[in-house]
């Protein structure tokens, strides 16, 4: 049980004639170790969400709990749950400021107190780890390429080394390869080394392809909740709130009704190869 | 937390003081402030209170709105009016040690105060009431004629309105960008001067950056469009005077005579 959200509501500029209900009584579990998607039409309350995790945001009702204990309790150590919960912005390119990638990726880590050398070998393998081509990591963050910054910043937040990753919409304005690379190294982390991760998404082959959980959230409420596969199931009610299911899920759908004899709650791709050659018997 | 700060404070209402062209309400702000200087009797002070009162009633803005503006001046006014009264020299009706209080002290810190107050919550009116672009607009309008010895007012009155429009755009960014490096890990609330000085690099650099890639972004976006100055350009919305304002500009023009004559 890693975090637990207990009836958490929040509501902008409170009071104000612009007051917006971001999050309405939300209750989720996270467990340690899991892989978890969420989705969600553009304004639904996703980016709200995952603020509250790692005490970016205080709920305006309702608890956060991390490995039980309240964040927002007197006395709390926010900047402890901030070092464990790790969380990856939207465009988190805008939050480059060092000289050099390299001594950016270490800002982390020396927040953390570490030591110089530790600090740089916390960095050196978070580099490594995004596959950060060598002969850019002493170059100014600001002379590179859009995806290379988001490597670098996704980079400056493994390289804390959290135990809960969040990533809001870390694929946006990759070009495929490279986001096949990053969702494979975060199913690697997860798989290997235990970390939960939290993914948000707008592609819904990305969440079905990795994720071992999926949430949908709608208008700041949890709309559906639970594996990949029972949410897409339900995809005709996906797409009345403007989402949809992978496109997998359409093909195997006009096979079927093509007359085809192949099942439709197919995920991912390697499913529903096995269940075209089951069904054209080679 | 940034977007909670408004600029300009409009408050948004369906009044008389609403609907006066921006340029009449600049105008009638100006011909106050030079009003409140002028007036150095009760009976002056007194008609400034009167036209101050008719403008509140008329703009439909809670009188809370008014005085909010006042809290950020209380300390100035504190130590003007306390300057005053001990500073003045004249005839002391009251002295306590190297303090006296002269009865011109007291005399000219109740001017003091009062116009003060007057001139805060007047020009309170007047930005209640407008937004920062409509005034902007009024600016260029009423400055225009100096384009005869060339002053650029277009291009002026363009770089107030785009620093307008940024103003919460940067604020928004700030915050995006003060939660990203929190969730680093940096700390902008703990330290001494130099540790918390130190500590606002991490925002102000991806602050820039960002402010002069928008801003190279919208001169690119302007230039694309053949953006080109002042010279022949119309207005979408061009400022017109209404019967409102003739009303207006008269009790102006009666309001200041009437101050120089008390
Ligand atoms: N800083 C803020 N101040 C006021 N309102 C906000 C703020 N941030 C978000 N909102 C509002 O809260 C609601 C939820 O926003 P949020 O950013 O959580 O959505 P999202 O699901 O992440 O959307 P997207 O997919 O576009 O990123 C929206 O209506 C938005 O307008
Ligand atoms: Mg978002």
């Amino acid at each position: 049980m890693s975090i637990i959200l207990n009836h958490v509501s929040h509501i902008y500029s409170e009071g104000t004639a612009d007051e917006v209900r971001a999050l309405d009584d939300v209750s989720l579990e996270i467990a340690d170790g899991e892989f978890l998607g969420l989705i969600g039409h553009t304004g639904s309350g996703k980016s709200t969400l995952v603020q509250h995790m790692n005490a970016l945001l205080k709920p305006t009702s309702g608890q956060v709990l991390y490995n039980g204990e309240d964040i927002w309790a007197k006395g709390s150590d926010k900047a402890r749950i901030r070092s464990k919960v790790g969380l990856v912005f939207q465009y988190p390119e805008y939050q480059l400021f060092e000289t050099d990638v390299f001594t950016d990726v270490c800002f982390g880590p020396k927040n953390l107190g570490l030591s110089r050398v530790e600090a740089e070998a916390r960095a050196y393998e978070a580099l490594e780890r995004m596959n950060f081509p060598k002969e850019r990591w002493y170059m100014s963050p600001f002379d590179l390429s859009g995806g290379q910054k988001r490597r670098v910043a996704i980079a400056g937040v493994l390289a804390m080394k959290p135990e809960v990753l969040i990533l809001d919409e870390p694929t946006a304005g990759l070009d495929p390869y490279g986001r096949r690379e990053l969702l494979d190294m975060l199913k690697g982390l997860q798989r290997d080394e235990g970390l939960t991760v939290v993914l948000i998404s707008h592609c819904m082959d990305d969440v079905a392809g990795y994720a071992d959980r999926a949430v949908v959230m709608e208008k700041g409420k949890v709309f559906m909740n639970g594996t990949p596969a029972e949410v897409f199931f339900r995809h005709r009610e996906l797409e009345e709130i403007g989402l949809g299911a992978p496109s997998v899920t359409y093909i195997m759908e006009k096979l079927a009704a093509a007359g085809f004899d192949v099942k439709t709650d197919v995920m991912n791709v390697e499913d529903a190869a096995k269940e075209i050659r089951g069904c054209l018997r080679i | 937390m940034f977007k909670d700060i408004t600029l300009g404070q409009f408050y948004q209402a369906d009044s008389v003081m609403h609907s006066l062209d921006p340029r009449t309400k600049l105008v009638g702000t100006f011909l106050y402030i030079i009003a409140l200087f002028i007036a150095n009797d009760a009976a002056a002070m007194a008609a400034a209170v009167v036209f101050l009162c008719i403008a509140i009633a008329l703009s439909r803005v809670p009188a809370s709105f008014m005085f909010r503006g006042m809290k950020g001046i209380a300390l100035i006014l504190l130590l003007t009016v306390g300057f005053n009264i001990f500073l003045t020299p004249g005839v002391p009706i009251w002295t306590w040690g190297p303090l006296k209080v002269t009865a011109e002290g007291l005399r000219s810190a109740a001017f003091l105060a009062c116009r003060l107050v007057l001139l805060i919550s007047g020009t309170s009116v007047m930005t209640l009431t407008t937004t920062p672009n409509s005034l902007t607009d009024a600016m260029e309008s009423l400055l225009l004629p100096l384009t005869h010895i060339k002053v650029p007012v277009h291009e002026i009155a363009l770089m107030m309105s785009i620093a307008l429009r940024f103003i919460p755009i940067l604020m928004e960014e700030t915050d995006k960008i003060m939660k990203a490096q929190m969730a680093r890990g940096a700390d902008f609330e703990s330290g001494n001067f130099m540790k918390r000085a130190k500590s606002m690099v991490p925002i102000l650099v991806p602050l820039f950056v960002s402010a002069f890639r928008r801003a190279s972004d919208l001169a690119m976006a302007m230039e694309a469009r053949c953006y080109s100055g002042g010279e022949g350009r119309t207005k979408l919305k061009p400022l017109k005077y209404g019967r409102g304002d003739v009303v207006a500009y008269i009790v102006q023009i009666a309001f200041v005579a009437a101050v120089i004559l008390l």
